[in-house]
């Protein structure tokens, strides 16, 4: 279950590498040059240096007891990613492949991004090191999104609008992928999920594997045991994958990704790729993807913008097979309760889409035990999203007087 | 079809359209998303190649992305394919790497496989993807999506010679060719030009009752381009 990719980047049917013949080349050498970074000390010397002193790891890992004792089960933790310069785990990501591109020699960078967190994150990178950035946003995401929008272009980016099909990520990535199909020679594609051709799948996972890594010392060093289950939102999958890999080896722990339920069970109104979707391949991977009858890839919905996707990380779908990992949905309305009661009872204002795991934490808490650990992902924080919530939450927009809590 | 044949085509693509085709330029996407609307199914595109063969016997190579023929399933298609009189299949996103269990279905029909090379493909990969192919392999002329352009590439000749020595197959250039100097520049280096996006912008643009006369009139152009290109 730990060894994988093989080296095709399958992990075990799924994942691989289904691009037009021009990328194929120019995967290979992404690889070695990934392979050989990842050994190099000084690589990882930097690296480290970047994550600790510019983007503030390790995150801490806080013990929400108002919410615990409230919900009357077990304790819940979250990992704070949200803290994370930039404000989501994306960064870590960013970090480590705009890194990986100037020791290729790659002056120029591409992204595309859904929430915008990759994008700024991305935007962030390439200010720091000094490299050129293009992102693609579907036009649909620029519009509920606007605060990133806008901080991608201080940070000197520069931001395309993509009109094409639902103008959401999924359009952004095909973008993306027709510039790099033509430009592959002087440009890096800094995918911002664990999705797309090996070794993507592989790269991002390893550049957020800190995630769990750092949450399972924490935990350790403050319970002495491991988490009751691990929980995580999953668009293509990078926090949660990062979180989850390193307790694949813990039987007892369980893996929980919360997948977009959307406004509804119909095709078009949800991204809940296992409960709705069967494999087939898009944008270079091999996984299980929402589509209709004749192979087309089905529209998707979702409140948040990083979870609203057709495909699902290759390495979940096989944790997923496999039975080592479960798969749920969260709906829109029960998300953005979940944004409210924990911005209440914490101060923690989540993103939209870490609101979809905190949902479910709130869901199963009350059938825990006291003695159980709910460890629970906060990718990222909520100001990106503020105008979704004023939109969603008009009583605490107005300046009558408000109901006393 | 008939108007493109009469006009001295070889071989005709017929496309089924995909919702998310990252190797296509702008003219091929229109494309794809008139026919999706239109309802255009691998079904219909399978009509539609058995409806030809009624009156014509130009080989048909079908060509998409991999995600429908996967959801149609691959012996089902190759075996309707061999039925309705296809000749082989290209499919964009599918590398060699990933193709064993396509090809073996397809070669099971006697159909042809054809796949791509490209610029950026190392001689490794020139002899691996030519142990795939059957038909022909198709040279992609730069790198790039799919669209008309001034000039032919630089990088077709130095390919076409690298690719001669891994395979006897006939070699098509494909990308970006859209008149007769570009189709006379390809063929003194190759054995055929590969023409769509241009043709796709005629169906476009031209107004129904010319169409059939501009198709015709663009093939035969090509085509005398193509021959006086070989000398």
């Amino acid at each position: 279950m730990l060894n994988v990719p093989d080296s095709g980047g399958h992990f075990g049917p799924y994942g691989g590498r289904y691009v037009p013949e021009v990328l194929m080349s120019p995967l290979d050498e992404l690889e070695q040059a990934y392979h050989a970074a990842r050994a190099d000390e000084s690589f990882q010397a930097e690296l480290a240096d970047l994550l600790k002193n510019y983007a503030g790891r390790p995150t801490p890992l806080f013990h929400a007891e108002r919410l615990s004792r409230k919900l009357g089960g077990g304790k819940i933790y979250f990992k704070r990613e949200d803290l994370l310069h930039t404000g989501a785990h994306k960064i870590n990501n960013a970090l480590g492949q705009a890194l990986l591109a100037r020791r290729m020699g790659k002056k120029r960078i591409i992204a595309e991004t859904g929430a915008g967190q990759h994008g700024v994150a991305t935007a962030t990178a390439c200010a720091l090191l000094g490299l050129q950035c293009r992102v693609y946003m579907g036009e649909e995401d620029m519009r509920r999104q606007r605060l990133n929008v806008f901080r991608m272009r201080l940070c000197g980016a520069e931001v395309v609008g993509v009109t094409n099909g639902s103008r959401t990520l999924k359009d952004a990535i095909s973008e993306a992928m027709r510039d790099w199909v033509t430009n592959v020679n002087t440009t890096y594609y800094l995918l911002g999920s664990a999705l797309g051709a090996h070794p993507y799948p592989l790269m991002v996972r390893d550049f957020h594997r800190c995630i769990g890594e750092e949450a399972r010392q924490q935990l350790l060093e403050r319970e002495g045991r491991l988490p009751t289950m691990a929980i995580a939102c999953v668009g293509g999958g990078s926090n949660a994958i990062g979180l989850f890999h390193a307790f694949i080896g813990d039987a007892s722990v369980q893996l929980i990704g919360v997948e977009a339920g959307g406004r509804g069970k119909k095709t078009g109104d949800h991204a809940a790729r296992f409960s709705g979707g069967a494999p087939g391949v898009l944008h270079g991977a091999y996984s299980y993807l929402l589509q209709n009858e004749d192979g087309q890839v089905a529209l998707t919905h979702s409140i948040s913008a990083g979870l609203d996707y057709a495909l699902i990380g290759p390495e979940h779908a096989h944790l997923h097979d496999l039975g080592r990992a479960e798969y749920v949905d969260c709906d829109d309305a029960t998300a953005l309760a979940a944004a409210v009661e924990l911005s209440r009872m914490e101060g923690l204002i989540p993103a939209m889409e870490s609101s979809h795991a905190v949902a479910e934490a709130i869901r199963r808490a009350p059938m825990t035990a006291p003695d159980d650990i709910l460890l629970v992902n906060l990718s990222g924080r909520g100001d990106k999203d503020i105008d979704i919530y004023r939109e969603n939450l008009k009583e605490l927009d107005s300046d009558s007087p408000q109901p006393a809590f | 079809m008939a108007a493109l044949e009469r006009g001295g085509a070889d071989i005709v693509e017929l496309g089924v359209p995909f919702s998310d085709p990252i190797a296509d330029g702008p003219v091929i996407m229109r494309a794809s998303e008139r026919a999706l609307a239109a309802g255009t199914t691998v079904e219909k595109v399978l009509e539609t190649a058995r409806q030809i063969r009624e009156h014509s016997s130009i080989p048909i190579v079908l060509f998409t992305y991999l995600n429908p023929v996967m959801r149609y399933g691959f012996e089902r298609l190759a075996r309707r394919a061999k039925e309705v009189g296809i000749d082989g299949f290209l499919l964009t996103d599918l590398s060699v790497e990933e193709a064993a269990g396509f090809v073996s279905a397809v070669r099971a029909e006697g159909l042809d496989t054809v796949f791509l090379v490209a610029p950026t493909s190392t001689d490794r990969r020139l002899e691996l993807v030519a142990q795939y192919c059957s038909g022909f392999v198709y040279v992609v002329s730069r790198t790039g999506v799919t669209g008309v352009q001034q000039q032919v590439s630089s990088s077709v000749r130095p390919l076409v010679e690298r690719l001669r020595h891994f395979t006897q197959l006939p070699l098509g250039v494909g990308f970006g060719i859209a008149n007769a100097d570009q189709a006379a520049e390809v063929g003194s280096v190759a054995d055929g030009v590969v023409v769509g996006s241009a043709f796709v912008r005629a169906i476009e643009t031209t107004p129904p009752d010319q169409l059939f006369d501009t198709m015709e009139r663009m093939a035969r152009d090509l085509k005398q381009g193509a021959l006086r290109g070989r000398g």
